[in-house]
């Protein structure tokens, strides 16, 4: 096992993609007990920072210090060798394997020989899958953390939050003392962010930490030192404590960001959306919506605040004819969007932001202009008589491209190309463009960065009070208050209660996602 | 460094054809045959007299028609196999009607080949109706296509379409031969100063033809639009209101219309009658002639003659009395692809490229740093 981590520095960092300088020149250093904060926008080069630390890329330029000693990193076995450990935004578990068997799963030590065995021993242990010591493993090391984890339950049981403790406890057992943590809070309920920093600072006592994080909230919270990375340089490093969050955000993206807020007292309209108790199966076959009744006026954002997977999907899925309505009555502005195809559904003024931006918002492979419109191809002026017309497909994008800072370098590069926040640029251009009557938005800035974020808040404020109804799912409880005209709080296919602006708070809201009814 | 990327192509490409000539020069010293010579009559022959080169246009042009059936599926997002069955039915579905319409003259051949892609096309509407309805996997369906189709074909042919010249005799079954005024005509018979007295049919023009009213209706038309969506991501042209399982029925359809065209312009232009083996297994080589052209319909057309151009000029081997065993052509053939395939990957690759050209630049800092000191 490796010696415990004291220090970790690296020097003049420089990795090169074609055409870009993902990271350029950088030179971080961490010590013991400490939680550097890693924040910057998307495409900043944290990821790719990080993943030169584990060893997925070779750094073109520049070295890696441990314990004051040059280490290279090959391989991500290097990495984890010198005791490097990352848990990865997207959790790599098995959901029909346990606990225990997913830690066995990567386990080497199960493998490797011990001093003193004999031939027969290490036999034994290549052939036999030890689970009982792995198994004794994972409860020492969860007791020692104060990480509860269940060993014996399967991943498919257990809550986002809960797997991802499974990833910390398999990452610990692999013998890390220095952990990465990738936007580690980004599908966590208020709630459980709370536990998880609370147990991060806790273990920093003993480990060092890198974190990488959009939410300055949680920097401020957790971490010692912070590090700012734009366009692949470092801009800023210092202590966290002397700075405020606002300063970050200015450092990160390089001007002041003023997130928008809702402080509109424009009455809304006439109800546009009506859904009455509607039913919607899942893909498993369980009733995902279950009675589900809610309205939203013209003029009005109605927030749908809910942990992900409490039927978010299945909603916008029905309500955009993508899903089959087992039950129940649905009309958009007079009109019922029961049994209706999507496309019939588009032509009724349903615009819609989906929750898959990369594959289900874009046809990622076609370029921008064409993204640009995918829902509109068949009509004058982009086609007439049969007969496509580019001139006019094109400055279409040239005027979007403006109008919406879409930051490309042409309209006719792929549209996946993109990175996330330019990706939805594109889809609100067209889906805002198009002059929809109501427009269903599902998480619409997650995983973008502060400048992005702002950008599309305005602009669904705007469209608010041009008289679009607007359904804003997210999970982001600031974003909901921030924007929404009122919320609403889904749970298990219902709605729990519906709030008005004033009376949401960030606590009232989370404890109404997990399932708490009156407070 | 600015052309770079142009360089690197070109030494990608050389290397590629240095590595193939190098295998092949390898097996054919084996074999004992004349090195030189055997590559002259696979890449030089064919061009040396009209008879040759009209014989690989020939297999060009039912190349090129499968070539854009494939093409058009795969845009659309499915993954047509069953070319040859389609193409097997086409034809079978064209000699029926030839021969018992009753229909002659120049007219009945645009009919017939009409009837051909009717064929082809139903032999396509199934797989592409069980794909969007059932579900069912194409790969699995239309291979199961190609067995139905080639035993009906076989029967068809030995039974009710049976010549009977060579009924209850030894030859092989084939149909009676179509009325004259019913074959493609003859290249030499539209233009003139063409030599005479080669097989040299106007398919290839049918088949580029195809080829441009494919592209422009797959990129100007916005049926040919939503269909690429639908096979670029059919979660975001679902999205986009199109409808994917009806353009995915569509694409099956127009597919397996081209490849019947293939067999009938074969029987047509080549055959005359129904053969036990005439396909050629054309609608095998398509798919890989559609991978090869970039699976875009234009670019079918160079990637079906340099195909075309190599078959023609190895199946010459023994006629050059090169002592090449026939099944060892297949294997030249064979590597020949595989190589360009490869080298295509390559050259698509921008990391792969991007970190040859550091190492380059890298050794050439060097070079210059040791020259100064």
């Amino acid at each position: 096992m490796a010696n415990p981590i004291t220090s970790l520095r690296i020097e003049h960092i420089t990795k090169r993609f074609p055409g870009i300088v993902a990271c350029s020149d950088i030179s971080l250093s961490v010590g013991k007990g400490e939680v550097l904060a890693l924040v910057g926008e998307n495409g900043a080069g944290k990821t790719t920072l990080m993943n030169i630390l584990m060893g997925l890329y070779t750094p073109d330029e520049g070295k890696i210090y441990i314990n004051n000693k040059e280490v290279v990193f090959k391989s991500p076995s290097d990495a984890f060798a010198c005791g490097i450990g990352m848990v990865h935004q997207q959790y790599m578990l098995v959901p029909n394997l346990t606990v225990t068997e997913n830690v066995a799963l990567g386990m080497r030590q199960m493998m490797d020989g011990r001093d003193g065995d004999t031939t027969l021993d290490k036999f034994k242990r290549a052939v036999k899958l030890d689970l009982a010591s792995v198994r004794r493993h994972i409860v020492a090391i969860s007791e020692h953390y104060g990480l509860s984890v269940d060993p014996d339950a399967y991943i498919w049981q257990l809550s986002v939050g809960e797997q991802q403790r499974v990833e910390l406890v398999k990452t610990l057992c692999f013998g890390a003392k220095f952990l990465i943590l990738d936007e580690p809070t980004s599908a966590l309920t208020p709630q459980e962010t709370d536990e998880l920093i609370e147990l991060l600072r806790r273990m920093s006592h003993e480990l060092s930490i890198i974190f990488i994080s959009h939410k300055l909230a949680e920097v401020k919270a957790l971490s010692n030192k912070v590090a700012i990375l734009r366009g692949g340089k470092l801009v800023f490093r210092g202590n966290t404590a002397d700075h405020s969050a606002a300063d970050i955000a200015a450092l990160m993206t390089g001007h002041q960001v003023y997130l928008p807020v809702n402080q509109s007292s424009k009455a809304p309209g006439k109800p546009m959306l009506e859904v009455h108790d509607l039913f919607v199966r899942g893909d498993r076959g369980n009733m995902a919506l279950n009675k589900l009744n809610l309205t939203v006026r013209a003029g009005e954002i109605v927030g749908l605040a809910g942990v992900s997977g409490n039927g978010q999907r299945e909603l916008a899925e029905a309500l955009t004819g993508l899903r089959a309505i087992e039950s129940g009555e649905v009309s958009l502005d007079g009109v019922s969007l029961v049994g209706r195809t999507p496309k019939q559904i588009i032509a009724q003024g349903m615009g819609y932001v989906p929750e898959e931006r990369n594959i289900e918002g874009i046809v990622p492979s076609m370029s921008i202009r064409e993204n640009l419109v995918l829902k509109d191809i068949g009509k004058p002026p982009y086609s007439t008589v049969g007969v496509i017309s580019n001139a006019r497909i094109s400055a279409n994008a040239e005027k979007m491209r403006e109008e919406f800072d879409i930051r490309c370098s042409g309209v006719n590069v792929a549209a996946g190309s993109l990175s996330g926040g330019n990706i939805q640029k594109v889809i609100l251009a067209r889906e805002i463009s198009r002059g929809p009557k109501f427009l269903i938005a599902v998480y619409p800035i997650r995983g973008l960065d502060l400048g992005a974020a702002e950008f599309i808040h305005k602009q669904l404020l705007a469209l608010r009070d041009s008289g679009v109804g607007i359904l804003l799912i997210s999970e982001e409880l600031e974003e909901v208050i921030n924007l929404s005209d009122r919320i609403a709080v889904i749970f298990k296919g219902q709605i729990q209660r519906t709030l008005g602006r004033g009376e949401a708070t960030q606590r009232k809201l989370g404890m109404m996602m997990a399932g708490v009814k009156e407070i | 460094m600015k052309n770079f990327k142009l360089v690197y192509t070109i030494g990608v490409i050389l290397l590629a054809v240095l590595l193939t000539l190098g295998i092949a020069s390898l097996v054919l010293a084996v074999l004992g045959a004349d090195v030189l010579k055997t590559f002259w009559v696979i890449f030089c022959y064919p061009f040396t007299s009209f008879k040759n080169l009209s014989g690989v246009i020939n297999i060009m042009t039912p190349l090129t028609l499968v070539g854009i059936g494939i093409c058009v599926a795969y845009r659309s997002g499915i993954m047509n196999i069953g070319g040859e069955g389609q193409m097997l039915i086409g034809l079978l579905c064209a000699i029926v009607f030839a021969l018992y319409s009753g229909i002659e003259g120049p007219l009945s051949i645009p009919l017939i080949m009409l009837v051909g892609m009717a064929g082809g096309a139903v032999w396509g509407f199934f797989p592409g109706i069980l794909k969007s309805k059932f579900g069912v996997s194409e790969l699995l369906s239309t291979v199961m296509f190609n067995y139905i189709a080639t035993q009906l074909y076989a029967y068809c042919l030995r039974v009710p379409l049976l010549d009977p010249a060579v009924a209850g005799g030894a030859g092989d079954p084939q149909t009676v031969k179509l009325a004259e005024s019913q074959w493609l005509p003859r290249i030499n018979e539209v233009i003139e100063n063409v030599p005479k007295g080669t097989r040299f049919h106007i398919g290839i023009l049918i088949a580029i033809a195809l080829a441009v009213v494919v592209y422009l209706f797959m990129w100007k038309t916005p049926v040919g639009f939503k269909m690429r969506a639908a096979g670029a991501s059919d979660r975001a042209a679902r999205y986009g209101g199109i409808s994917v399982s009806a353009y995915l029925v569509l694409a099956m359809i127009i597919s397996g219309a081209c490849c019947g065209l293939a067999g009938t312009v074969e029987i047509l232009g080549v055959h005359h009658r129904g053969l036990g083996n005439c396909t050629g297994g054309y609608g095998f080589s398509g798919i890989v002639v559609a991978l090869f052209g970039g699976l875009h319909p234009l670019g079918v057309i160079p990637a079906a003659f340099f195909f075309a151009l190599i078959s023609y000029g190895c199946s010459a081997l023994q006629i050059n009395k090169i002592p090449v065993p026939s099944n060892m052509i297949d294997v030249l053939l064979g590597l020949m692809i595989m190589v360009i395939v490869a080298a295509k990957l390559i050259i698509a690759n921008p990391y792969l490229m991007d970190h040859v050209q550091h190492t380059v630049t890298k050794l050439i800092n060097k070079k210059e740093g040791g020259a100064d000191a």
